[in-house]
């Protein structure tokens, strides 16, 4: 513990509880404590808050949802659940202390199981540090409505369970694995502000979308033969549609759950609806990827910062005080390379040790400090300087910003350039003088999340002829898509096109096709 | 703020889900359900399994890059003594200098392992076969109400009456009250009447006798005998007892010819039966006969793995049954099921008696009478029916509750054994 003591300690306080045991009034007096130095003392500014109580089970139940209070039903989720269920059966994985949800009210769910210390810790680190932190940072602000996604997330249960009820669940799910599989492909990375709207509003457009296709339906149509296709300017060359085409269907688009939506020839309306639905949940999902460090950072931060102040006050008994310390250290493990249980940077840590570090600029700058951030070094401020950075930061540009010599020499952080196919590895930089802005510059990359996923564009859909859409994958860095994995993902988006699809591997710096995939619809 | 108990809510919120996942990988589960079933005891069979199954129904394909693929620069953490420059050999394979940008997901994918609920495991196997003669079934399935010792009460009809124990508490009071016995009331009226006798009377003594015996009188009448404190009767709780039990006779030919391969077949047969009973009954006890010219009782192992030599006399195993069924398991009070398996093979001169006793002592007393013969594929081309098959031929035709099927590999087993109840269910 190296917290500073300030002088003003006016009188502790009795603790606010003993034991490990926790009871509701505990559960409010301390959230009340929290609150109180959350609030009034570092000035969070927080959605309110809601508390849930579950049971081990009921969190297996929550990780098979990805964490939602509500979700479609799914083989997918099922299976996940299995996985999860016999892991933590046999030993092999501890539970997570709390689930919280980007929404309005803020939800955090809290296991029954914790120790009233556990308790206190989950509460200033969910329902104020991610809480804070969903309601600030811009990504979030801009992507994410959190007063509209539980409304949505029952909205889209209530419609796929219609749905299965109405087509049948094999037919439900066919579409639904195959938008699945097209997930990660379903975000526009772009903005142009795309809402989640509210359950009323969803309503409201899918009865238009009905009453629409009532209102022009006719028999009639039934009857003129289907050969003839209406279709008079229609070229059977079957190369592609022309370039007056592509810029009417919004080519190229990265968003292929969008693309397929708006312009698959073959899907049924509720067959768009579903593709609309799991691209929602993609969007909604995306600032969360994109910010993992800092929003683990941040929550870190913050109750490592109230539990202090807790025990500072008198409120917290040396007990909970160790008890807190032991988990805290636990989760901010940052195991080396070469260690049997590492897995990557621990997000946690790492954001964990940013965070501390520019309070540590903010106070106490060294000269190194001054020179390499000259913005706020020693302005005193460091909540404020915080507050900023969750605010106006993502992970790849936080790293980019903040990551500061010191912090890379404690992780001793090294920079590798690996070549498929050459015998060894090459150590590029390490963490000196010459290294700290290559080092930095690649980890940034690294927590690029568009960087990171393939990057696919729908390039050439040909509308009229032998409807053949065109897929470009952009291959930086010789980097190739997995060769099975990427042959049944193109099978999923055959199904949905309802034509052949061709996917094509383009060298981004010689313009080279590398690859090609096809993949034709099976009925 | 806002605190929610959820902790009530309904549990296994994600019971759709699962449901859809294990339709999913139907076909892939009950293999792996059927492959666990190798494993088991007999008599284990109908618990819950982990099973492992390699699913290609379940896989979740996505784009995402190959590693081993063009070339990429990451940070590690927890740099020694490296400095720009230097050249970390690789681990064997391409991309192994990035073990953690591998997909987390990729390996676990093919071979998935969970468990299945009991109920879960055993649905898989009989979702459509149902229970030979259902009614009588149905039946025994009720259960009635049987009265069962539970100890003593102090209360209860005569009919209840513990003598004993009534007995013992009124001699114990009888004892701590000093009530007089009748010989010594006995004693001390002779004493009086040969005072009185005496010629010079002694009258002080006579009247301090006759005070005695007055007192000794008086306190036998005032501490009775028998005294309503000292009864005793027997209590009895009326439980409902299931009559839903059943016991599996599992007769096997341990003869020479049987190798250890058919004799396995035949376990899996035997095992089969017993998930199938205790699906349908509370309690299902097994009990191994095997025989080769005679027939014994043994227990599980014995009778699987134990080696004999000789020939086979079938009626042997009959013989021994009937006996354990008389002694052990009433017709009344238990359903009784027999498998038998054999190679066919047994001695000419005991099929009459056999077939007697099958038709005339055993079939009666069966639920049901499943008889397979096992062979190893090869030597059943172009060999005539072995002399059991064509015996038991005649008894196909006039007893539902008998059926015969012949098994060759252990993929014959499941097959068989549907087709066994199934079967018989429709010509119920």
């Amino acid at each position: 513990m190296t917290t500073a003591k300030p002088a003003k300690r006016k009188g502790k306080v009795a603790p606010l509880y003993e034991g490990a045991e926790w009871s509701y009034d505990l559960l409010k007096k301390s959230f009340a404590a929290i609150e109180e130095i959350a609030i009034g003392e570092m000035g969070l500014d927080v959605y309110p808050n809601q508390i849930e109580v579950i049971t081990a089970e009921q969190m297996l139940d929550a990780y098979a949802s990805i964490g939602m209070p509500q979700m479609y039903r799914h083989w997918s989720f099922g299976k996940h659940f299995a996985r999860e269920d016999a892991m933590y059966k046999r030993g092999h994985r501890a539970l997570a202390y709390e689930i919280v949800i980007n929404s309005d009210p803020c939800i955090s769910y809290i296991m029954e199981e914790n120790s009233m210390t556990m308790q206190v810790l989950v509460l200033a680190h969910a329902a104020f540090g991610h809480n804070h932190f969903f309601k600030n940072n811009y990504l979030f602000k801009q992507w994410t409505d959190a007063g509209a996604i539980l409304d949505y997330l029952s909205f889209a249960k209530s419609f796929v369970s219609e749905c299965e009820e109405h087509y049948g669940l094999e037919a439900v799910e066919a579409v639904m694995d195959s938008a699945h599989a097209l997930m990660q492909q379903g975000i526009s990375r772009h903005p142009g502000k795309r809402r989640v709207r509210s359950l009323a509003q969803e309503r409201e457009r899918l009865q238009q979308r009905r009453e629409y296709e009532e209102s022009t339906f006719s028999d009639l149509w039934r009857t003129v033969p289907k050969g003839a296709g209406p279709e008079p300017e229609a070229k059977k060359t079957g190369g592609g549609g022309t370039p007056q085409e592509g810029a009417a269907l919004g080519l190229p688009e990265e968003n292929l759950l969008y693309f397929l939506e708006k312009n698959a020839p073959k899907l049924a309306d509720w067959q768009r609806e579903l593709l609309r639905i799991v691209r929602m949940l993609a969007q909604y999902f995306y600032p969360q990827r994109q910010t993992k460090l800092m929003n683990e950072g941040c929550a870190t931060f913050v109750h490592y910062e109230i539990l202090n102040r807790m025990h500072e006050l008198g409120q917290l008994t040396e007990g909970s005080m160790l008890e807190f310390l032991h988990s805290h250290s636990s989760v901010v493990t940052q195991p080396r390379f070469d260690q049997p249980h590492f897995n990557g940077l621990n997000p946690y840590a790492l954001g964990y040790a940013m965070m501390r570090d520019i309070k540590r600029i903010a106070e106490e700058p060294t000269t190194e400090d001054r020179e390499w951030f000259p913005d706020f070094a020693g302005n005193g401020d460091a909540l404020g300087t915080l507050k900023t950075a969750w605010a106006e930061f993502r992970d790849d540009s936080f790293v980019l910003q903040y990551l500061s010599p010191k912090v890379m020499r404690d992780f001793r952080l090294f920079e590798i350039s690996d070549t498929a196919g050459s015998p060894a590895a090459l150590v590029r930089s390490i963490h000196d003088e010459q290294g700290y802005r290559r080092v930095r510059r690649t980890l940034s990359s690294h927590y690029d999340v568009s960087a990171h996923d393939p990057d696919l564009q729908v390039t050439d859909a040909d509308l009229s002829g032998a409807r053949r859409l065109v897929v470009s994958h952009t291959v930086r860095n010789g980097v190739l898509l997995d060769k099975e994995q990427c042959d049944r993902t193109l099978q999923h988006l055959a199904q949905l096109w309802g034509y052949r699809v061709k996917l094509v591997e383009i060298d981004a710096d010689t313009g080279k096709t590398l690859k090609e995939h096809e993949a034709l619809p099976v009925p | 703020m806002n605190i929610v108990d959820r902790r009530l809510n309904p549990k296994a919120k994600s019971l759709g889900n699962r449901q859809r996942f294990l339709r999913r990988a139907k076909n892939e589960v009950r293999e792996a359900v059927r492959d666990a079933l190798k494993k088991r005891k007999v008599s284990d069979v109908a618990g819950g399994e982990r099973v492992s199954i390699r699913a290609k129904s379940l896989r979740e394909p996505t784009f995402r890059h190959n590693p081993s693929t063009g070339s990429r620069d990451f940070v590690l953490p927890g740099n020694h003594d490296y400095s720009a420059g230097d050249a970390i050999p690789k681990p064997q394979g391409g991309g192994g200098g990035s073990g953690n940008k591998g997909s987390p997901d990729g390996a676990g994918e093919d071979d998935f392992v969970f468990s299945l609920s009991k109920d879960e495991f055993l649905d898989l196997f009989f979702e459509d076969l149902k229970l030979p003669n259902m009614i009588k079934a149905k039946l025994k399935d009720m259960k009635s109400p049987k009265p069962v010792r539970a100890g003593y009460s102090s209360d209860g009809p005569p009919s209840k009456l513990n003598r004993v124990r009534t007995m013992r508490n009124s001699l114990a009071r009888r004892i701590a009250l000093r009530r007089p016995s009748s010989l010594s009331i006995k004693l001390m009226e002779d004493e009086l009447a040969a005072e009185e006798a005496k010629t010079p009377n002694n009258l002080a003594k006579i009247a301090e006798l006759r005070q005695r015996l007055d007192r000794l009188v008086r306190l036998r009448k005032t501490v009775a005998y028998i005294d309503p404190l000292d009864m005793q009767y027997n209590r009895f709780d009326r439980v409902p007892k299931p009559t839903t039990q059943a016991v599996m006779f599992c007769l096997m030919d341990v003869s020479a010819s049987m190798t250890e391969q058919l004799k396995d077949l035949a376990k899996q047969f035997f095992m089969l039966l017993h998930v199938f009973l205790t699906r349908h009954y509370r309690e299902v006890n097994v009990v191994f006969v095997r025989h080769t010219t005679e027939a014994a009782e043994v227990d599980e192992e014995t009778f699987f793995r134990g080696t004999e030599t000789g020939g086979t006399v079938i009626s042997t195993a009959f013989d021994k049954m009937l006996e354990i069924v008389k002694e052990r398991y009433p017709v009344s009070d238990w359903n009784i099921y027999t498998a038998q398996a054999s190679d066919g093979h047994n001695f000419d001169d005991d099929m009459d008696k056999a077939m007697a006793l099958l038709q005339e002592g055993i079939l009666p007393l069966t639920q049901y009478f499943a008889y397979i013969e096992v062979a190893p594929e090869n030597q059943r081309g172009g060999m005539s029916d072995s002399l059991v098959w064509t015996g038991y031929e005649e008894l196909v035709d006039g007893n539902e509750n008998f059926a015969m099927r012949r098994v060759s590999s252990p993929s014959d087993i499941y097959p068989v054994f549907r087709e066994l109840f199934s079967g018989s269910a429709e010509a119920a």
